[in-house]
């Protein structure tokens, strides 16, 4: 079989040559290659023009018709500053698109060959230089200025009012930790990293102690949210679509951002119609086999609905009781204040075996 | 022909003398170089440069089939893969494609279209062959340096390619292959002896691109004929001395990335590594940084992107003119501002690290430079139209190609000020609509310009001409097949599509754009196989082809004045002085429409401008010195 395809391939190629050859040889007896230019100048002078008329038309179609799937939707307060940004240079980029492009396949239709006509020697004109070098200039001055102002508040340091949350991605999947009633996260190190501490919580820090890890990531809307970012093996990058907001998460080197969110999730059904919209948030920085499958959800409340949320969450001390030995000697009443009645009893016991052991 | 036999003779003993060694074999009686001499170590420019051109054209084949597999996998991503399992093997789990050899074969892309086809190939073939004879040169500074370039080419490429074979796969963390990620094979099979291989090649091939930009700078530098100032070199030689000065100034610094990774993967050190937990338990490694190996990557990465821009925009200039009949529009403008592109591509690079978690300052500055760079290039695209303005434009494949590169160069450029705004980039960066940017800017338009350079020297490289009417079906097919693939990106971008992913089923963000995804795929497959018909044409061409006139597109620049097959030393007896620059095309006056370099102004009086009348003197005086100088004649 694959040696008639290949036998095949070959006869094919050669019968391709020969016609090749005859076709050159027609030209010759027709005396093409005396000539400058032939029929097939004007053949592609023509086709110009016709890229030109069917591209801008296919631009125009594909533009209108993939409206609907434009930018996310977008949910921050920010959001809608960036999105103006980027539609402004969209449309100054495409008004210079289309006009280049006018004059760049227009003219090679207008200029073909003639054999009565000599080019305009036209080797310099300082003027014109001039105002195509400095039109640009003032142009993208604007936009850069604009840019800047945007950039510079997204970047800001977050409001005093914020809350915030740790994002830790891993191979293949983001983890979450939110400070509990105390509002600030406790320490973490790498080396206490184990099958269920995922994200090495210090428990020797107090502020850790009641440090929970939800499944979802939820944030009140209205309120300043602040995102820290951590990895544990490689680089990931937290893509919050439709909060206008991307960051890498680096090991080694935390890193955030922040925004308010406008919009609930409940209000984004309402409005896209879509009874099943969800936030998500996608991994934009390659991180191996399952980087395309690294997702999270981000449910957006009414702050009511997020309190009741919060009241719901347990630490991940309650939830684990045997981190209780990591606890140093001075913490351990706080941190049994964590632990179910019950629990406490029971992870005092392990702690007393585990201390005679020692 | 015996002429240029003697001479080559000549030349050779004169070289083998210099080097105090004799060269030639035992069968080489009649003083000709022995085939291995001539066309596998050759240190003839030419010979050189064909070298990197096939070498070039055959990575391209497999840098595009590599395009073709992904594609395949994004395309239709519910397809049974079952009837590639001869070729993939192993990679090929369950009827489906692994989806650690989809980011393989991504990396490999990337990689081999970036350095092995658009430097190597580009870059390699056409400052070898063009700069000794548009300078008016015997040949590089140094031959046997500029036979090494090519040949640790060969070293690198046989590594790369051994790499695609190895179990464990190539090289998959992306061809930027950021650390932790390509740093622990543990976090990836192609971070294993893959990536060993990626770093060992690039290594070589960083040699081998430092040895081929030292011999560019230095022969444009030295080596110009009586008469080439640097402002009467062609703008491919500008072009071509800026590229490789880009080269030497920044390869040298990923060179050093490179080696700090290597340092990190097999020695223990921790330049880019610190608090790692993977595969179960905590590295030892502590206080380093991937972020610098991002500056020192991207430090290279960005003045890469005019290194393999800046000689397709040369060659386009020179082509343009060439088939307009119009001298190149604002001269100066052009060689200042690729003067302007390539010091503004050192400071630029961290545009491409905005959300990395760099300082937001940086950002702000970066973004500064970045669109200033905007500027500059649009300078050059305007003189291009206005060179095709009131010109009497001939097509010729080559023609094609540079007026589609001009096209996919604004397209794909003016993304770019998107992209370069860090408020927008925070949305667009990793997203489809970077591919699409980049592939149409730096890929496609670069891509153009090797075509052009091709099709438009093939006469002068083999002294027969291409088919032009295959030429005109592969362009056609090719510039609408590139815009059908890459244009749509940007719309898939903008609805926030990440790049690298091996499908998009698992959202419920990007659960549209499927058939749109199908599209460019078929499309892809569509302009893939249209190179095929290149493929043909030019190696056919090659023995079959109609026989070249010595200046078959009647231009101005001297590798025209040389023999249809210029044999060692390009020129038989004297090197021509050169008298004027080379876009005399339609100057009035005179009879033809064009005057070329080596025609001095007393034979060109009815067409003289007035401060060419005052060059006369001075022209005569260099003649008669040329013809007292005994090196000149030889």
């Amino acid at each position: 079989m694959t040696t008639i395809l290949f036998i095949g391939a070959i006869l094919l190629l050669v019968i391709f040559g020969m016609l090749l050859k005859v076709q050159s040889m027609v030209d010759v007896v027709r005396g093409s290659f005396s000539k400058r230019a032939g029929f097939s100048n004007q053949v592609n002078a023509v086709l110009f023009l016709i890229f030109l008329i069917v591209g801008l038309g296919l631009f125009y179609w594909i533009t209108v018709d993939s409206r609907q799937y434009y930018l996310p939707e977008a949910a921050s307060e920010h959001g809608p500053k960036i999105d103006n940004q980027f539609w402004t240079t969209m449309i100054i980029i495409t008004i210079v698109f289309v006009g280049t492009h006018l004059l760049l396949f227009t003219f090679p239709y207008l200029y073909q060959f003639k054999e009565s006509r000599k080019a305009t020697f036209f080797p310099d004109n300082h003027k014109l230089e001039f105002v195509w070098t400095i039109i640009p200039a003032i142009v993208l001055t604007i936009l850069v200025l604009g840019g800047f102002k945007v950039w510079s508040e997204v970047t800001s340091p977050a409001p005093a009012n914020h809350i915030s949350f740790e994002i830790v991605g891993k191979q293949f999947n983001w983890m979450l930790r939110y400070p509990g009633k105390d509002g600030i996260l406790g320490k973490h190190n790498f080396r206490k990293i184990d099958a269920t501490n995922t994200l090495g919580i210090d428990f020797t820090d107090k502020n850790a102690l009641d440090d929970f890890m939800p499944g979802e990531i939820h944030i009140p809307v209205g309120i300043p949210v602040k995102f820290n970012i951590r990895s544990r093996d490689v680089l990931h990058s937290v893509f919050a679509i439709h909060f206008r907001q991307k960051m890498d998460a680096v090991p080694g080197m935390p890193t955030s951002f922040w925004f308010t969110p406008t919009k609930t999730t409940a209000d984004m059904r309402a409005e896209t119609g879509n009874p099943n919209f969800t936030y998500e948030i996608a991994c934009t920085e390659v991180c191996g086999a399952g980087h395309f499958g690294m997702k999270s959800k981000i449910v957006v409340d009414e702050p009511e609905d997020y309190a009741k949320w919060l009241e719901t969450q347990q630490s991940f001390l309650s939830q684990n009781p045997d981190y209780i030995k990591d606890v140093p000697e001075n913490l351990r009443s706080l941190a049994e204040q964590q632990l179910p009645k019950q629990a406490a009893t029971d992870s005092a016991t392990v702690v007393k075996a585990a201390a005679s052991i020692q | 022909m015996a002429t240029q036999d003697v001479h080559a003779a000549t030349l050779d003993h004169a070289h083998a003398a210099g080097h105090g060694h004799d060269h030639h074999d035992d069968h080489d009686e009649h003083h000709e170089q022995s085939f291995i001499r001539k066309y596998v170590f050759s240190e003839d420019h030419k010979i050189i440069a064909k070298q990197f051109l096939i070498t070039g054209l055959l990575w391209a084949l497999l840098g595009g089939a590599l395009s073709m597999l992904f594609r395949l996998q994004l395309g239709f991503p519910n397809m049974d893969w079952t009837w590639l399992k001869p070729v993939l093997g192993n990679w090929i789990v369950d009827n489906k494609l692994d989806p650690n050899f989809y980011l393989a074969m991504v990396t490999m892309h990337g990689t081999i279209m970036v350095f092995f086809v658009l430097t190597a190939g580009l870059s390699g073939t056409f400052s070898n062959f063009l700069i000794p004879l548009q300078v008016g040169a015997r040949d590089m500074a140094s031959g046997f340096l500029n036979m090494l370039s090519y040949w640790f080419f060969f070293i690198s490429s046989t590594l790369m390619l051994i790499s695609l074979f190895i179990e464990t796969g190539p090289a998959s963390g992306g061809w930027v292959i950021y650390p932790p990620l390509s740093a622990l094979p543990q976090a990836m099979p192609g971070s294993g002896m893959g990536m060993t291989l990626w770093l060992t090649s690039m290594a070589i091939f960083i040699a081998s691109s430092l040895l081929g930009s030292i011999n560019y700078i230095s022969t444009v530098i030295n080596l110009r004929t009586r008469g080439m100032t640097f402002t009467r070199m062609p703008l491919t030689i500008w072009a071509f001395f800026l590229t490789a000065v880009i080269g030497i100034l920044s390869f040298p610094v990923l060179f050093s990335a490179a080696l700090l990774l290597i340092f990190d993967r097999s020695f223990g050190t921790s330049f880019y590594l610190s608090e790692i937990y993977i595969n179960g338990q905590p590295l030892d490694n502590m206080g380093g940084s991937p972020i610098l190996f991002q500056h020192l990557f991207w430090f290279l990465g960005h003045p890469e992107v005019y290194i393999v821009l800046l000689p397709a925009l040369g060659i386009t200039s020179e082509v343009i003119a060439t088939m307009s009949r119009k001298p190149i529009f604002g001269y100066r403008a052009m060689i200042g501002s690729m003067i302007v592109i390539a010091f503004l591509s050192f400071i630029v690079w961290a545009h491409h690290m905005f959300v990395t978690g760099m300082n937001p300052f940086l950002g702000t500055i970066f973004m500064f430079l970045t669109l200033i760079i905007a500027v500059p290039s649009a300078v050059k695209a305007f003189n291009y139209i206005t060179t095709l303005w009131r010109g009497n434009i001939i097509f010729t494949p080559a023609m094609l190609f540079s007026i589609g590169l001009v096209s996919l160069f604004i397209s794909g450029g003016l993304t770019g000020i998107a992209l370069g705004n860090s408020a927008i980039d925070i949305q667009l960066h990793d997203t489809y609509f970077v591919v699409a940017h980049f592939h149409l800017v730096m890929g496609s338009a670069s891509f153009f310009g090797m075509m052009a350079g091709v099709y438009h020297w093939f006469p002068k490289m083999f002294g027969r001409m291409m088919n032009e009417k295959l030429g005109y079906i592969h362009f056609w097919m090719t510039f609408a097949g590139v815009y059908l693939v890459f244009f749509p990106m940007h719309y898939i971008g903008i609805s926030g599509f990440p790049r690298r992913y091996y499908s998009f089923t698992s959202y419920d963000t990007f659960n549209m754009y499927q058939d749109l995804n199908s599209f460019i795929s078929v499309a892809a497959i569509i302009t893939f196989g249209s190179q095929l018909i290149f493929g043909f044409n030019f190696f056919y061409s090659i023995f079959r082809g109609r026989r070249a006139t010595q200046n078959p597109w009647l231009s101005n620049s001297l590798e025209w004045t040389t023999p249809i097959n210029p044999g060692h030393g390009n020129w038989v007896g004297a090197i021509p002085n050169v008298y004027r620059w080379p876009y005399d095309y339609s100057k009035p006056g005179h009879a033809l429409d064009y005057i070329p370099q080596n025609v001095p102004h007393w034979e060109t009086l009815e067409s003289n401008l007035d401060h060419e009348n005052d060059l006369i003197a001075f022209e005569r005086e260099m003649e008669a010195e040329a013809l007292a100088d005994p090196q000149s004649a030889h």
